[in-house]
């Protein structure tokens, strides 16, 4: 079952074409990484999925409906984390959770749970004015997973997250795929997610380069498999919080994924 | 719960915890009891005017400065500053019409204007009644009217807000715009009106003329209605002459009041769902 359909679609702003002419469809259930650096387009790509902004060209269809027809009633089975999440600094953590489940009709006794999957603990009844980046994030991630949502789009999620939480953010979100909710991860280090998701799809200035499973780009790239599968039990492992993790810290796996990238971009491009 | 109504409570809760409320409410509440008490020096007690006359004159005279002021400053980030702080983004992408979101915001705002209203006016009544003056029925009736005209008046400014806010870039010149307006509705109209009055000499510009360019401003439609609508209102308020000569009924003056805050809330509403974050 397809949950979006995005037939070739662009969006310009002004002189500015942030995407242009893309193609793709995510299954129920697949777990999808979106690649690109800034301003390749990904957060265009997911307001267009959410109706925020309108295609200059092409369809959307998510879980059914054309969201920028000014439908709205897919958006209930929908979770959203933007980019740089800002809540109203005024409002108390559970007052926020509350405010969104109201919203998208769910139980409140079960949003509030969320706030301690995500571990936000004691902070709850705090205003969100005084959270740290971490703990926004936190909070931000237990409105998108609202009510089990079918779809769930997350846009650099991890951002601020100690090593222990991103660990269990993905174990959260591996479960909810298993479920069959479609999960798109935005994001613009191929290293974080290349582990977790089934798929990826690289963006580059507002094109599509490439898209496949991970073991089909590094074929296509001719890049040396050794790179990708050197951590997988490191990952595995827990990391006591503040353990630098070996994936964002070492320059040597931001290099790889950095040519990989560049190489994809050629190779993938004069492949198809 | 629905959607409207969750924004509206949202709202409320954000004001009180900002202070907006205790602010604008301790605001008119303090000019109000000023007025009651200085207001009747300058009349003495022997002119026949009634204190609570007095005080309908006076404190709809303050009105018109102060309530469209409240309500801009209420109303003219409510849309381009939840899209700046990038709280807007995650709502819109919630099960909410962007409609939704802008009446349940009015509601909010008007709720805390009209609490606002409501106290601080009302302390000036309690008062009045803590000192033993006398009170009729006309007039409480005249300054319960004046309450409820003087909320209608923010609903007007807090639709004109919005629709400022719909339209702006960034909030700064939200602000600036605002400021903007509240001194043409309010300084400068009536000036410009009175200066063309005296250059016309009651020549061209007749009754009906006169009553369109007061339609056009939503601040004389609330003086009118204030001050003219009560016999002894109008006589102290030196408005009785203008009453003669201007034939508007309440009912028109209200519909005119009401038609300003559904025009520009409209409007508000069209151009925010055509924007794009």
């Amino acid at each position: 079952m397809t949950t979006v359909r995005i037939t070739d679609v662009s969006k310009r702003y002004g002189r500015i074409d942030a995407v242009s002419g893309a193609s793709f469809e995510l299954g129920q259930g697949e777990m999808v990484a979106l690649i690109g650096h800034n301003g390749a387009g990904k957060t265009t790509l997911m307001k267009l999925m959410l109706g925020l902004v309108h295609p200059t060209h092409g369809s959307i269809q998510v879980l059914g409906e054309d969201p920028a027809a000014g439908q709205f009633s897919a958006r209930r089975r929908l979770g959203y984390l933007p980019e740089n999440v800002s809540f109203d600094a005024t409002l108390t953590g559970r007052e926020t959770q509350r405010f969104y489940a109201r919203l998208k009709q769910e139980p409140i006794a079960k949003a509030e749970q969320l706030l301690d999957v995500v571990g936000l603990g004691a902070a709850v009844d705090r205003r969100v004015g005084t959270y740290s980046k971490g703990m926004r994030q936190r909070l931000g991630l237990a409105q998108a997973l609202i009510g089990r949502p079918q779809l769930l789009l997350l846009d650099e999620p991890t951002t601020g997250l100690d090593p222990e939480l991103r660990q269990t953010f993905y174990e959260a979100i591996q479960r909810l795929a298993a479920e069959g909710t479609t999960v798109l991860l935005c994001s613009h280090a191929l290293t974080e997610l290349e582990e977790r998701a089934g798929r990826v799809i690289i963006m580059n200035r507002g094109v599509k380069v490439a898209d496949g499973s991970l073991d089909e780009l590094r074929r296509l790239a001719q890049l040396p498999t050794g790179s990708g599968s050197k951590y997988p039990a490191l990952l595995k492992a827990r990391y006591p919080p503040g353990y630098p993790h070996p994936r964002h810290t070492g320059g040597s796996t931001a290099t790889s994924s950095r040519s990989m990238r560049h190489r994809s971009k050629r190779s993938i491009c004069c492949g198809a | 719960m629905n959607a409207i109504l969750t924004i509206t409570a949202k709202e409320i809760r954000q004001a009180v915890r900002n202070r907006w409320v205790l602010a604008a409410t301790l605001l008119l509440a303090a000019l109000a009891l000023s007025l009651t008490f200085l207001g009747s020096a300058p009349s003495g007690s022997n002119v026949g005017a009634r204190p609570l006359d007095v005080i309908i004159v006076s404190l709809s005279s303050l009105t018109i400065f102060l309530v469209p002021l409240i309500a801009l400053l209420i109303a003219h980030d409510a849309i381009v500053g939840d899209m700046e702080r990038g709280t807007m983004l995650l709502l819109l992408s919630y099960p909410v019409a962007r409609w939704q979101v802008l009446v349940g915001k009015f509601c909010g705002h008007l709720a805390v204007l009209a609490f606002a209203t409501c106290f601080g006016y009302g302390a000036a009544v309690a008062a009045l009644l803590a000192t033993g003056s006398d009170m009729d029925r006309e007039g409480l009736e005249a300054f319960i009217a004046m309450i409820a005209s003087s909320v209608l008046l923010g609903a007007v400014f807090i639709a004109i807000g919005y629709w400022v806010s719909a339209q702006v870039r960034d909030r700064g010149t939200a602000a600036g715009v605002c400021i903007g307006l509240w001194l043409l509705l309010v300084l400068v109209y009536d000036m410009a009106l009175l200066g063309l009055l005296v250059l016309d000499k009651g020549q061209n510009m007749s009754g009906p003329v006169l009553n369109t360019l007061l339609l056009l401003n939503p601040t004389d439609i609330y003086r009118l209605l204030n001050l003219t609508g009560f016999a002894n209102v109008s006589a102290f308020s030196g408005m009785a002459g203008l009453a003669g000569s201007a034939t508007l009924s309440v009912r028109v003056l209200v519909a005119a009041l009401a038609l300003w805050t559904l025009i520009p809330l409209t409007a508000a509403s069209l151009s925010f769902s055509r924007r794009e974050l």
